[in-house]
Protein backbone atom coordinates (compact mmCIF):
# COMPACT_ATOMS: atom_id res chain seq x y z
CA UNK A 1 0.00 0.00 0.00
CA UNK A 2 2.63 2.18 1.23
CA UNK A 3 4.44 1.25 -2.07
CA UNK A 4 2.40 1.96 -4.45
CA UNK A 5 1.31 5.46 -2.52
CA UNK A 6 4.81 6.24 -3.40
CA UNK A 7 4.30 5.42 -7.03
CA UNK A 8 1.56 7.22 -7.07
CA UNK A 9 3.25 10.56 -5.73
CA UNK A 10 6.22 9.63 -7.69
CA UNK A 11 4.57 10.18 -11.24
CA UNK A 12 5.11 13.89 -12.61
CA UNK A 13 1.51 14.97 -13.08
CA UNK A 14 2.36 18.31 -14.15
CA UNK A 15 4.67 17.32 -16.93
CA UNK A 16 2.14 14.90 -17.70
CA UNK A 17 0.06 17.42 -18.58
CA UNK A 18 2.21 19.91 -20.28
CA UNK A 19 3.49 16.65 -22.34
CA UNK A 20 -0.52 16.13 -23.28
CA UNK A 21 -0.81 19.45 -24.42
CA UNK A 22 2.48 19.56 -26.31
CA UNK A 23 1.43 15.91 -28.13
CA UNK A 24 -1.94 17.19 -28.30
CA UNK A 25 -0.61 20.26 -30.50
CA UNK A 26 2.27 18.65 -32.92
CA UNK A 27 -0.74 16.15 -33.55
CA UNK A 28 -2.65 18.13 -34.67
CA UNK A 29 -0.07 19.69 -37.40
CA UNK A 30 1.07 15.80 -38.04
CA UNK A 31 -2.31 14.90 -38.69
CA UNK A 32 -2.58 18.46 -41.33
CA UNK A 33 0.49 16.94 -43.16
CA UNK A 34 -0.76 13.21 -43.11
CA UNK A 35 -4.81 13.50 -43.73
CA UNK A 36 -3.74 14.84 -47.49
CA UNK A 37 -0.79 12.38 -47.31
CA UNK A 38 -3.08 9.55 -46.93
CA UNK A 39 -5.70 10.57 -49.23
CA UNK A 40 -3.79 11.16 -52.01
CA UNK A 41 -2.23 7.34 -51.59
CA UNK A 42 -6.23 6.01 -51.21
CA UNK A 43 -7.18 7.74 -54.47
CA UNK A 44 -4.45 7.54 -56.40
CA UNK A 45 -2.41 4.57 -55.38
CA UNK A 46 0.76 7.67 -55.33
CA UNK A 47 3.37 7.25 -52.24
CA UNK A 48 3.74 10.92 -52.37
CA UNK A 49 7.71 11.78 -51.37
CA UNK A 50 7.31 14.90 -52.39
CA UNK A 51 4.87 15.69 -49.22
CA UNK A 52 7.52 16.96 -46.88
CA UNK A 53 8.69 19.39 -49.89
CA UNK A 54 5.23 20.76 -50.21
CA UNK A 55 5.40 21.42 -46.44
CA UNK A 56 8.25 23.31 -46.41
CA UNK A 57 7.41 25.03 -49.63
CA UNK A 58 4.55 26.13 -48.24
CA UNK A 59 6.52 27.88 -45.20
CA UNK A 60 9.12 29.46 -47.49
CA UNK A 61 6.29 31.26 -49.04
CA UNK A 62 4.72 32.66 -46.09
CA UNK A 63 8.15 34.04 -45.03
CA UNK A 64 8.27 35.58 -48.43
CA UNK A 65 4.79 36.79 -47.93
CA UNK A 66 5.11 37.77 -43.98
CA UNK A 67 8.42 39.81 -45.38
CA UNK A 68 6.84 41.43 -47.85
CA UNK A 69 3.37 42.44 -46.19
CA UNK A 70 3.49 41.75 -42.34
CA UNK A 71 0.60 39.74 -42.09
CA UNK A 72 0.94 36.03 -40.67
CA UNK A 73 -2.89 34.95 -41.64
CA UNK A 74 -2.03 36.66 -45.22
CA UNK A 75 0.65 34.78 -45.43
CA UNK A 76 -1.29 31.74 -44.19
CA UNK A 77 -3.52 31.79 -47.01
CA UNK A 78 -1.13 33.13 -49.73
CA UNK A 79 0.80 30.06 -49.14
CA UNK A 80 -1.62 27.55 -49.31
CA UNK A 81 -3.03 28.82 -52.27
CA UNK A 82 -0.30 28.77 -54.03
CA UNK A 83 1.14 25.53 -53.07
CA UNK A 84 -1.90 23.92 -53.72
CA UNK A 85 -1.56 25.32 -57.61
CA UNK A 86 1.66 24.33 -57.24
CA UNK A 87 0.62 20.61 -56.39
CA UNK A 88 -1.85 20.79 -59.12
CA UNK A 89 0.47 21.89 -61.51
CA UNK A 90 3.16 18.75 -60.31
CA UNK A 91 0.61 16.57 -60.92
CA UNK A 92 -0.62 17.05 -64.17
CA UNK A 93 2.90 17.30 -65.62
CA UNK A 94 4.26 14.24 -63.82
CA UNK A 95 1.59 11.99 -62.27
CA UNK A 96 -1.39 12.06 -64.43
CA UNK A 97 0.91 10.41 -67.26
CA UNK A 98 1.89 8.05 -64.76
CA UNK A 99 -1.32 6.38 -63.72
CA UNK A 100 -1.81 3.02 -63.49
CA UNK A 101 1.78 2.28 -64.02
CA UNK A 102 3.59 -0.11 -61.44
CA UNK A 103 3.60 2.14 -58.10
CA UNK A 104 7.50 2.13 -58.18
CA UNK A 105 7.30 4.70 -60.76
CA UNK A 106 5.85 7.11 -59.17
CA UNK A 107 7.76 6.59 -56.05
CA UNK A 108 10.43 7.91 -57.78
CA UNK A 109 8.88 10.60 -59.92
CA UNK A 110 7.44 12.19 -56.15
CA UNK A 111 11.25 11.32 -55.27
CA UNK A 112 12.72 13.03 -57.92
CA UNK A 113 9.91 16.38 -57.56
CA UNK A 114 11.65 16.40 -54.02
CA UNK A 115 14.78 16.15 -54.61
CA UNK A 116 14.22 19.34 -57.41
CA UNK A 117 12.20 21.40 -54.83
CA UNK A 118 14.32 21.16 -52.17
CA UNK A 119 17.55 22.20 -53.87
CA UNK A 120 15.48 25.02 -55.29
CA UNK A 121 14.74 26.19 -52.02
CA UNK A 122 18.80 25.66 -51.10
CA UNK A 123 19.45 27.87 -54.18
CA UNK A 124 16.91 30.47 -53.47
CA UNK A 125 16.52 30.66 -50.21
CA UNK A 126 20.32 29.51 -48.90
CA UNK A 127 21.24 27.12 -45.55
CA UNK A 128 20.66 29.65 -42.88
CA UNK A 129 17.32 29.15 -41.78
CA UNK A 130 14.56 31.71 -41.53
CA UNK A 131 12.24 32.76 -39.12
CA UNK A 132 8.39 33.29 -39.29
CA UNK A 133 7.53 35.49 -36.20
CA UNK A 134 4.10 34.57 -34.56
CA UNK A 135 1.12 36.52 -35.14
CA UNK A 136 0.73 36.81 -31.22
CA UNK A 137 3.07 35.99 -28.42
CA UNK A 138 0.79 35.91 -25.42
CA UNK A 139 1.21 32.91 -23.03
CA UNK A 140 -0.75 31.54 -19.67
CA UNK A 141 0.75 29.54 -16.40
CA UNK A 142 0.92 26.13 -16.85
CA UNK A 143 2.61 24.74 -14.08
CA UNK A 144 6.02 25.94 -14.32
CA UNK A 145 6.02 26.71 -17.44
CA UNK A 146 4.92 30.06 -19.37
CA UNK A 147 3.09 28.47 -21.96
CA UNK A 148 2.38 30.25 -25.51
CA UNK A 149 -1.25 30.33 -26.68
CA UNK A 150 0.08 30.30 -30.17
CA UNK A 151 0.43 26.86 -29.67
CA UNK A 152 -2.99 26.06 -28.65
CA UNK A 153 -3.73 28.20 -31.71
CA UNK A 154 -1.79 25.74 -33.99
CA UNK A 155 -4.00 22.99 -32.68
CA UNK A 156 -7.22 24.52 -33.08
CA UNK A 157 -6.80 25.93 -36.84
CA UNK A 158 -5.63 22.67 -37.40
CA UNK A 159 -8.94 21.05 -35.96
CA UNK A 160 -10.97 23.48 -37.55
CA UNK A 161 -8.89 23.14 -41.10
CA UNK A 162 -9.42 19.03 -40.70
CA UNK A 163 -12.90 19.38 -39.87
CA UNK A 164 -13.75 21.64 -43.06
CA UNK A 165 -12.37 19.14 -45.03
CA UNK A 166 -14.18 16.48 -43.33
CA UNK A 167 -17.72 18.38 -43.79
CA UNK A 168 -16.58 18.97 -47.92
CA UNK A 169 -15.30 15.27 -48.10
CA UNK A 170 -18.55 14.10 -46.10
CA UNK A 171 -21.80 16.95 -47.91
CA UNK A 172 -19.63 18.50 -50.89
CA UNK A 173 -20.45 17.52 -54.36
CA UNK A 174 -16.99 17.09 -55.22
CA UNK A 175 -16.51 15.53 -51.56
CA UNK A 176 -18.78 12.55 -52.51
CA UNK A 177 -16.31 12.73 -56.01
CA UNK A 178 -13.22 12.03 -54.49
CA UNK A 179 -15.26 9.44 -51.95
CA UNK A 180 -16.43 7.35 -55.40
CA UNK A 181 -13.35 7.93 -57.36
CA UNK A 182 -11.11 6.56 -54.02
CA UNK A 183 -13.75 3.34 -54.05
CA UNK A 184 -14.11 2.45 -57.49
CA UNK A 185 -11.84 4.50 -59.99
CA UNK A 186 -13.24 2.68 -63.26
CA UNK A 187 -17.57 2.91 -62.30
CA UNK A 188 -16.78 6.60 -60.76
CA UNK A 189 -15.70 7.10 -64.75
CA UNK A 190 -18.80 5.38 -65.92
CA UNK A 191 -20.90 7.64 -63.63
CA UNK A 192 -19.45 10.83 -65.57
CA UNK A 193 -17.15 11.75 -63.12
CA UNK A 194 -14.38 13.94 -64.23
CA UNK A 195 -11.89 11.07 -62.98
CA UNK A 196 -7.94 12.96 -63.95
CA UNK A 197 -9.90 16.02 -62.59
CA UNK A 198 -10.44 14.49 -59.15
CA UNK A 199 -7.18 13.32 -58.74
CA UNK A 200 -5.35 16.90 -59.40
CA UNK A 201 -7.81 18.15 -56.81
CA UNK A 202 -7.36 16.07 -54.59
CA UNK A 203 -3.40 16.12 -54.70
CA UNK A 204 -3.76 19.64 -54.74
CA UNK A 205 -5.53 19.77 -51.32
CA UNK A 206 -2.93 17.72 -49.98
CA UNK A 207 -0.14 20.39 -51.03
CA UNK A 208 -2.39 23.03 -49.48
CA UNK A 209 -3.09 21.38 -46.29
CA UNK A 210 0.92 20.69 -45.72
CA UNK A 211 1.39 23.74 -46.89
CA UNK A 212 -1.04 25.44 -44.38
CA UNK A 213 1.18 23.31 -41.89
CA UNK A 214 4.40 24.33 -42.76
CA UNK A 215 3.12 27.91 -42.22
CA UNK A 216 1.36 27.47 -38.78
CA UNK A 217 4.42 25.41 -37.94
CA UNK A 218 6.52 27.54 -38.93
CA UNK A 219 7.01 29.92 -36.04
CA UNK A 220 8.35 26.98 -33.85
CA UNK A 221 10.94 25.69 -35.83
CA UNK A 222 13.68 27.18 -38.17
CA UNK A 223 12.45 27.05 -41.95
CA UNK A 224 14.97 25.69 -43.48
CA UNK A 225 14.79 23.66 -47.31
CA UNK A 226 15.28 20.20 -44.99
CA UNK A 227 12.59 20.83 -42.72
CA UNK A 228 10.25 18.91 -44.66
CA UNK A 229 12.08 15.59 -44.08
CA UNK A 230 11.40 14.67 -40.76
CA UNK A 231 7.74 15.94 -41.12
CA UNK A 232 7.59 13.24 -43.77
CA UNK A 233 8.86 10.43 -42.19
CA UNK A 234 6.75 10.89 -39.65
CA UNK A 235 3.58 11.23 -41.61
CA UNK A 236 4.37 7.88 -43.69
CA UNK A 237 4.36 6.18 -40.06
CA UNK A 238 1.27 7.96 -39.13
CA UNK A 239 -0.27 7.10 -42.58
CA UNK A 240 1.04 3.33 -42.12
CA UNK A 241 -0.25 2.82 -38.81
CA UNK A 242 -3.73 4.80 -38.91
CA UNK A 243 -4.15 2.33 -41.86
CA UNK A 244 -3.21 4.03 -45.46
CA UNK A 245 -5.73 5.52 -47.05
CA UNK A 246 -7.64 5.73 -44.01
CA UNK A 247 -8.88 9.81 -43.19
CA UNK A 248 -9.94 9.50 -39.65
CA UNK A 249 -7.36 6.55 -38.86
CA UNK A 250 -4.85 8.90 -39.88
CA UNK A 251 -5.68 11.67 -37.90
CA UNK A 252 -6.35 9.40 -34.68
CA UNK A 253 -3.17 7.33 -35.13
CA UNK A 254 -1.10 11.33 -35.82
CA UNK A 255 -2.58 12.14 -32.00
CA UNK A 256 -1.50 8.59 -30.68
CA UNK A 257 1.79 9.18 -31.62
CA UNK A 258 2.67 12.33 -31.08
CA UNK A 259 1.06 11.98 -27.59
CA UNK A 260 3.80 8.70 -27.14
CA UNK A 261 6.62 10.62 -27.97
CA UNK A 262 5.59 13.47 -25.27
CA UNK A 263 5.50 11.36 -22.76
CA UNK A 264 8.23 9.84 -23.75
CA UNK A 265 10.66 12.45 -23.73
CA UNK A 266 9.36 12.76 -20.26
CA UNK A 267 12.01 10.23 -19.30
CA UNK A 268 14.78 10.02 -22.19
CA UNK A 269 15.89 12.91 -24.27
CA UNK A 270 12.96 14.35 -26.98
CA UNK A 271 15.92 13.10 -29.92
CA UNK A 272 15.47 9.34 -28.23
CA UNK A 273 12.13 9.61 -28.06
CA UNK A 274 11.47 9.53 -32.06
CA UNK A 275 12.33 5.50 -31.16
CA UNK A 276 8.81 5.72 -29.99
CA UNK A 277 6.81 6.47 -33.28
CA UNK A 278 9.74 3.48 -34.96
CA UNK A 279 8.42 0.96 -31.97
CA UNK A 280 5.21 1.85 -33.26
CA UNK A 281 5.62 1.69 -36.93
CA UNK A 282 7.42 -2.06 -36.34
CA UNK A 283 4.55 -3.19 -34.34
CA UNK A 284 1.66 -2.30 -36.53
CA UNK A 285 3.43 -3.75 -39.38
CA UNK A 286 4.10 -7.15 -37.45
CA UNK A 287 0.88 -7.16 -35.81
CA UNK A 288 -2.07 -5.37 -37.64
CA UNK A 289 -0.58 -4.45 -40.93
CA UNK A 290 -3.63 -2.90 -42.38
CA UNK A 291 -3.15 -0.32 -39.92
CA UNK A 292 -4.09 0.22 -35.87
CA UNK A 293 -7.01 2.07 -36.58
CA UNK A 294 -8.94 0.41 -39.24
CA UNK A 295 -11.57 -2.04 -38.38
CA UNK A 296 -10.91 -5.47 -38.95
CA UNK A 297 -11.68 -6.47 -42.47
CA UNK A 298 -14.17 -9.02 -43.30
CA UNK B 1 -41.65 -6.20 -84.28
CA UNK B 2 -39.04 -3.08 -85.35
CA UNK B 3 -37.44 -2.48 -88.70
CA UNK B 4 -32.88 -2.94 -88.20
CA UNK B 5 -32.35 0.97 -87.54
CA UNK B 6 -29.91 1.81 -91.01
CA UNK B 7 -26.29 2.88 -89.27
CA UNK B 8 -27.20 6.61 -90.21
CA UNK B 9 -30.13 6.68 -87.98
CA UNK B 10 -29.22 4.54 -85.42
CA UNK B 11 -28.41 5.79 -81.63
CA UNK B 12 -25.41 3.48 -81.31
CA UNK B 13 -23.82 2.36 -84.01
CA UNK B 14 -21.05 -0.18 -83.55
CA UNK B 15 -18.68 -0.96 -86.43
CA UNK B 16 -16.42 -3.76 -86.96
CA UNK B 17 -14.56 -3.20 -83.62
CA UNK B 18 -11.44 -5.37 -82.96
CA UNK B 19 -11.11 -4.96 -79.04
CA UNK B 20 -7.91 -6.57 -77.21
CA UNK B 21 -7.49 -7.07 -73.24
CA UNK B 22 -3.46 -7.24 -73.40
CA UNK B 23 -2.72 -9.75 -75.78
CA UNK B 24 -5.91 -11.86 -76.51
CA UNK B 25 -7.64 -10.79 -79.38
CA UNK B 26 -11.48 -10.68 -77.56
CA UNK B 27 -13.71 -8.89 -80.36
CA UNK B 28 -13.06 -9.63 -83.98
CA UNK B 29 -14.93 -7.10 -85.87
CA UNK B 30 -18.36 -6.53 -84.03
CA UNK B 31 -20.79 -5.08 -85.93
CA UNK B 32 -24.45 -3.81 -84.47
CA UNK B 33 -27.26 -0.70 -83.94
CA UNK B 34 -29.59 0.47 -81.56
CA UNK B 35 -32.60 2.39 -82.37
CA UNK B 36 -33.60 5.56 -80.11
CA UNK B 37 -35.76 4.37 -77.33
CA UNK B 38 -34.69 0.35 -78.54
CA UNK B 39 -34.47 -2.62 -76.47
CA UNK B 40 -32.12 -4.99 -77.97
CA UNK B 41 -30.64 -8.22 -76.55
CA UNK B 42 -27.12 -9.34 -76.64
CA UNK B 43 -27.14 -13.25 -76.03
CA UNK B 44 -24.55 -15.50 -76.42
CA UNK B 45 -22.52 -18.12 -73.94
CA UNK B 46 -19.78 -16.78 -71.09
CA UNK B 47 -16.59 -15.67 -72.84
CA UNK B 48 -18.15 -14.93 -76.18
CA UNK B 49 -17.13 -10.92 -75.88
CA UNK B 50 -20.40 -9.61 -74.87
CA UNK B 51 -19.31 -7.88 -71.86
CA UNK B 52 -16.40 -6.46 -73.89
CA UNK B 53 -18.80 -4.93 -76.00
CA UNK B 54 -20.61 -2.90 -73.55
CA UNK B 55 -16.74 -1.94 -72.25
CA UNK B 56 -15.95 -0.66 -75.79
CA UNK B 57 -19.13 1.48 -76.12
CA UNK B 58 -18.68 2.62 -72.53
CA UNK B 59 -14.80 4.28 -73.58
CA UNK B 60 -13.52 1.77 -70.44
CA UNK B 61 -11.79 -0.52 -73.20
CA UNK B 62 -10.56 0.97 -76.44
CA UNK B 63 -10.93 -0.72 -79.82
CA UNK B 64 -7.82 -1.61 -81.67
CA UNK B 65 -9.80 -1.24 -85.15
CA UNK B 66 -13.51 0.48 -86.00
CA UNK B 67 -15.57 2.88 -84.64
CA UNK B 68 -18.30 3.61 -82.24
CA UNK B 69 -21.09 6.23 -83.20
CA UNK B 70 -23.56 7.73 -80.78
CA UNK B 71 -26.45 9.84 -82.53
CA UNK B 72 -24.40 9.84 -85.45
CA UNK B 73 -20.97 11.40 -83.53
CA UNK B 74 -17.79 9.64 -83.39
CA UNK B 75 -17.33 8.61 -79.79
CA UNK B 76 -14.50 5.88 -80.24
CA UNK B 77 -11.50 6.38 -77.36
CA UNK B 78 -13.42 9.12 -75.73
CA UNK B 79 -12.72 8.68 -71.77
CA UNK B 80 -15.97 7.22 -70.17
CA UNK B 81 -16.79 10.17 -67.67
CA UNK B 82 -17.50 12.49 -70.91
CA UNK B 83 -19.94 9.20 -72.43
CA UNK B 84 -21.75 9.19 -69.14
CA UNK B 85 -22.39 12.90 -69.93
CA UNK B 86 -23.51 12.40 -73.46
CA UNK B 87 -26.13 10.05 -72.19
CA UNK B 88 -24.57 7.09 -71.59
CA UNK B 89 -25.92 4.97 -68.46
CA UNK B 90 -23.80 1.67 -67.71
CA UNK B 91 -24.83 -0.87 -65.26
CA UNK B 92 -21.97 -3.33 -64.90
CA UNK B 93 -22.12 -6.85 -64.49
CA UNK B 94 -20.92 -7.26 -60.93
CA UNK B 95 -23.22 -3.91 -60.53
CA UNK B 96 -20.07 -2.01 -58.77
CA UNK B 97 -22.03 -0.01 -55.86
CA UNK B 98 -20.10 2.75 -53.99
CA UNK B 99 -19.87 0.27 -51.09
CA UNK B 100 -19.40 2.80 -48.49
CA UNK B 101 -21.47 5.34 -49.88
CA UNK B 102 -24.94 5.70 -48.60
CA UNK B 103 -27.63 5.12 -51.30
CA UNK B 104 -28.06 8.71 -51.89
CA UNK B 105 -24.61 9.69 -52.33
CA UNK B 106 -24.45 6.90 -54.96
CA UNK B 107 -27.67 8.28 -56.81
CA UNK B 108 -25.28 12.05 -56.28
CA UNK B 109 -22.67 10.73 -58.55
CA UNK B 110 -24.75 11.04 -61.24
CA UNK B 111 -27.37 13.52 -60.27
CA UNK B 112 -24.90 16.36 -59.58
CA UNK B 113 -24.10 17.34 -63.02
CA UNK B 114 -23.17 20.66 -64.15
CA UNK B 115 -26.61 22.29 -65.36
CA UNK B 116 -29.30 20.33 -63.86
CA UNK B 117 -31.91 22.36 -61.48
CA UNK B 118 -32.74 21.60 -58.33
CA UNK B 119 -36.28 20.93 -59.24
CA UNK B 120 -35.03 18.76 -62.00
CA UNK B 121 -33.19 16.92 -59.57
CA UNK B 122 -35.85 16.25 -57.51
CA UNK B 123 -38.16 14.91 -60.44
CA UNK B 124 -35.48 11.79 -60.83
CA UNK B 125 -35.29 11.02 -57.32
CA UNK B 126 -39.08 11.03 -57.10
CA UNK B 127 -39.17 8.89 -60.51
CA UNK B 128 -36.45 6.46 -59.06
CA UNK B 129 -37.73 6.43 -56.13
CA UNK B 130 -41.56 5.62 -57.34
CA UNK B 131 -39.79 2.74 -59.32
CA UNK B 132 -37.81 1.08 -56.33
CA UNK B 133 -39.29 2.36 -53.18
CA UNK B 134 -37.23 0.13 -51.20
CA UNK B 135 -34.28 2.57 -52.29
CA UNK B 136 -36.15 5.46 -50.62
CA UNK B 137 -36.15 3.56 -47.80
CA UNK B 138 -32.55 3.05 -47.55
CA UNK B 139 -31.67 6.12 -48.42
CA UNK B 140 -29.08 6.81 -45.74
CA UNK B 141 -27.72 3.29 -45.65
CA UNK B 142 -24.51 2.76 -47.13
CA UNK B 143 -24.51 0.76 -50.33
CA UNK B 144 -22.58 -2.49 -49.08
CA UNK B 145 -25.43 -3.10 -46.90
CA UNK B 146 -28.08 -3.43 -49.48
CA UNK B 147 -29.01 -7.32 -50.25
CA UNK B 148 -27.74 -8.10 -54.28
CA UNK B 149 -31.14 -7.50 -55.53
CA UNK B 150 -31.30 -3.97 -54.34
CA UNK B 151 -27.97 -3.40 -55.25
CA UNK B 152 -29.21 -4.17 -58.60
CA UNK B 153 -31.81 -1.16 -58.20
CA UNK B 154 -29.84 1.13 -57.41
CA UNK B 155 -26.76 0.53 -60.05
CA UNK B 156 -30.29 1.03 -62.72
CA UNK B 157 -31.48 3.80 -60.17
CA UNK B 158 -28.31 5.52 -60.22
CA UNK B 159 -27.36 5.11 -64.24
CA UNK B 160 -31.03 6.35 -64.73
CA UNK B 161 -29.38 9.83 -62.65
CA UNK B 162 -27.48 10.71 -65.97
CA UNK B 163 -31.25 10.92 -68.04
CA UNK B 164 -29.36 8.58 -69.89
CA UNK B 165 -30.50 8.08 -73.48
CA UNK B 166 -29.28 4.90 -73.92
CA UNK B 167 -28.51 2.43 -70.59
CA UNK B 168 -26.02 -1.27 -71.52
CA UNK B 169 -26.96 -3.64 -69.36
CA UNK B 170 -24.93 -6.50 -68.22
CA UNK B 171 -26.94 -9.34 -66.70
CA UNK B 172 -28.85 -7.93 -64.64
CA UNK B 173 -30.45 -10.62 -63.35
CA UNK B 174 -27.51 -12.83 -62.79
CA UNK B 175 -27.83 -14.53 -58.84
CA UNK B 176 -31.26 -13.23 -58.19
CA UNK B 177 -34.35 -15.06 -56.71
CA UNK B 178 -37.22 -14.95 -59.32
CA UNK B 179 -39.30 -12.40 -57.83
CA UNK B 180 -36.36 -9.98 -58.35
CA UNK B 181 -35.41 -11.43 -62.28
CA UNK B 182 -39.48 -10.38 -62.83
CA UNK B 183 -39.03 -6.74 -61.50
CA UNK B 184 -35.80 -6.22 -63.34
CA UNK B 185 -38.36 -6.96 -66.38
CA UNK B 186 -40.84 -4.57 -65.30
CA UNK B 187 -37.98 -2.03 -64.71
CA UNK B 188 -36.95 -2.20 -68.45
CA UNK B 189 -40.29 -2.65 -69.98
CA UNK B 190 -40.70 1.00 -67.52
CA UNK B 191 -37.39 2.47 -69.23
CA UNK B 192 -38.82 1.66 -72.16
CA UNK B 193 -42.21 3.35 -72.31
CA UNK B 194 -39.58 6.72 -71.16
CA UNK B 195 -38.17 6.36 -74.25
CA UNK B 196 -34.48 4.89 -73.15
CA UNK B 197 -32.64 2.57 -75.34
CA UNK B 198 -31.62 -0.31 -73.79
CA UNK B 199 -28.46 -3.23 -74.55
CA UNK B 200 -29.48 -5.96 -72.62
CA UNK B 201 -26.83 -8.32 -72.12
CA UNK B 202 -28.26 -11.73 -70.44
CA UNK B 203 -28.13 -15.16 -69.75
CA UNK B 204 -31.51 -15.91 -69.14
CA UNK B 205 -33.29 -16.04 -72.75
CA UNK B 206 -36.75 -16.25 -72.12
CA UNK B 207 -36.56 -12.71 -70.11
CA UNK B 208 -34.19 -11.47 -73.04
CA UNK B 209 -36.90 -12.64 -75.63
CA UNK B 210 -39.79 -10.91 -74.07
CA UNK B 211 -38.42 -7.73 -72.90
CA UNK B 212 -36.44 -6.82 -76.50
CA UNK B 213 -37.42 -6.23 -79.84
CA UNK B 214 -34.57 -7.34 -81.40
CA UNK B 215 -31.17 -9.59 -80.49
CA UNK B 216 -28.09 -10.14 -81.72
CA UNK B 217 -26.03 -13.36 -80.94
CA UNK B 218 -22.70 -13.83 -80.47
CA UNK B 219 -20.10 -16.49 -80.76
CA UNK B 220 -15.96 -16.48 -80.27
CA UNK B 221 -16.07 -12.66 -80.20
CA UNK B 222 -18.36 -12.25 -83.32
CA UNK B 223 -22.04 -11.60 -83.91
CA UNK B 224 -23.27 -14.62 -85.55
CA UNK B 225 -27.74 -14.21 -85.89
CA UNK B 226 -29.15 -11.29 -85.65
CA UNK B 227 -33.40 -10.99 -85.93
CA UNK B 228 -36.41 -9.82 -84.26
CA UNK B 229 -37.66 -11.16 -80.96
CA UNK B 230 -40.74 -11.87 -82.21
CA UNK B 231 -39.35 -14.38 -84.56
CA UNK B 232 -37.46 -16.44 -82.25
CA UNK B 233 -38.21 -18.91 -79.54
CA UNK B 234 -36.48 -20.55 -76.95
CA UNK B 235 -35.74 -23.69 -78.73
CA UNK B 236 -35.37 -22.23 -82.07
CA UNK B 237 -32.11 -23.82 -83.57
CA UNK B 238 -30.40 -20.85 -83.48
CA UNK B 239 -30.63 -20.39 -79.84
CA UNK B 240 -29.24 -23.99 -79.56
CA UNK B 241 -26.89 -23.93 -81.57
CA UNK B 242 -25.03 -21.01 -80.08
CA UNK B 243 -26.30 -20.88 -76.19
CA UNK B 244 -27.38 -24.75 -76.06
CA UNK B 245 -26.02 -26.94 -74.03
Amino acid sequence: MAAALEILAAIPYDQILIQTVNGIVTGMILALVASGLTLIFGIMDVVNFAHGELFMLGAYVGVVVLAATGSFWLALAVATLVVALLGAALQIVTLRPLLGRDPLTTILATFGISLVLQNYALWQFGPVARKIQEPFTGSFQLFYLEYPWYRLVIAGLSAVIIGAFWLFLKYGTWGIWIRATTQDRVMAEAMGIPVPWVHTGVFAIGAGMAAASGVLFGPLVGVNHAMGLDWVLKAFIVVVVGGMGNLGGSIAAAIFISLLESYASIWVSPAQAVIVSFVVLISTLLIRPTGLFVPTPK
Amino acid sequence: MSAVPTPAEALVSVDNIHTYYGKSHILHGVTLHIGAGEVVGLLGRNGVGKSTTLKTIMGLARPSQGEVRLAGRAITGLPAHKLARLGVGYVPEDRRIFRFLTVMENLRTGLDRHGVTSVRKQELLDKVFTYFPVLAERRQQPGGTLSGGEQQMLAIARAMMLEPRIILLDEPTEGLMPRMVSQIGEIIGALHRDGVAILLVEQNVPLTLEASERIYIMEKGLVRHHCAASDINVNDAAIRAYLGV
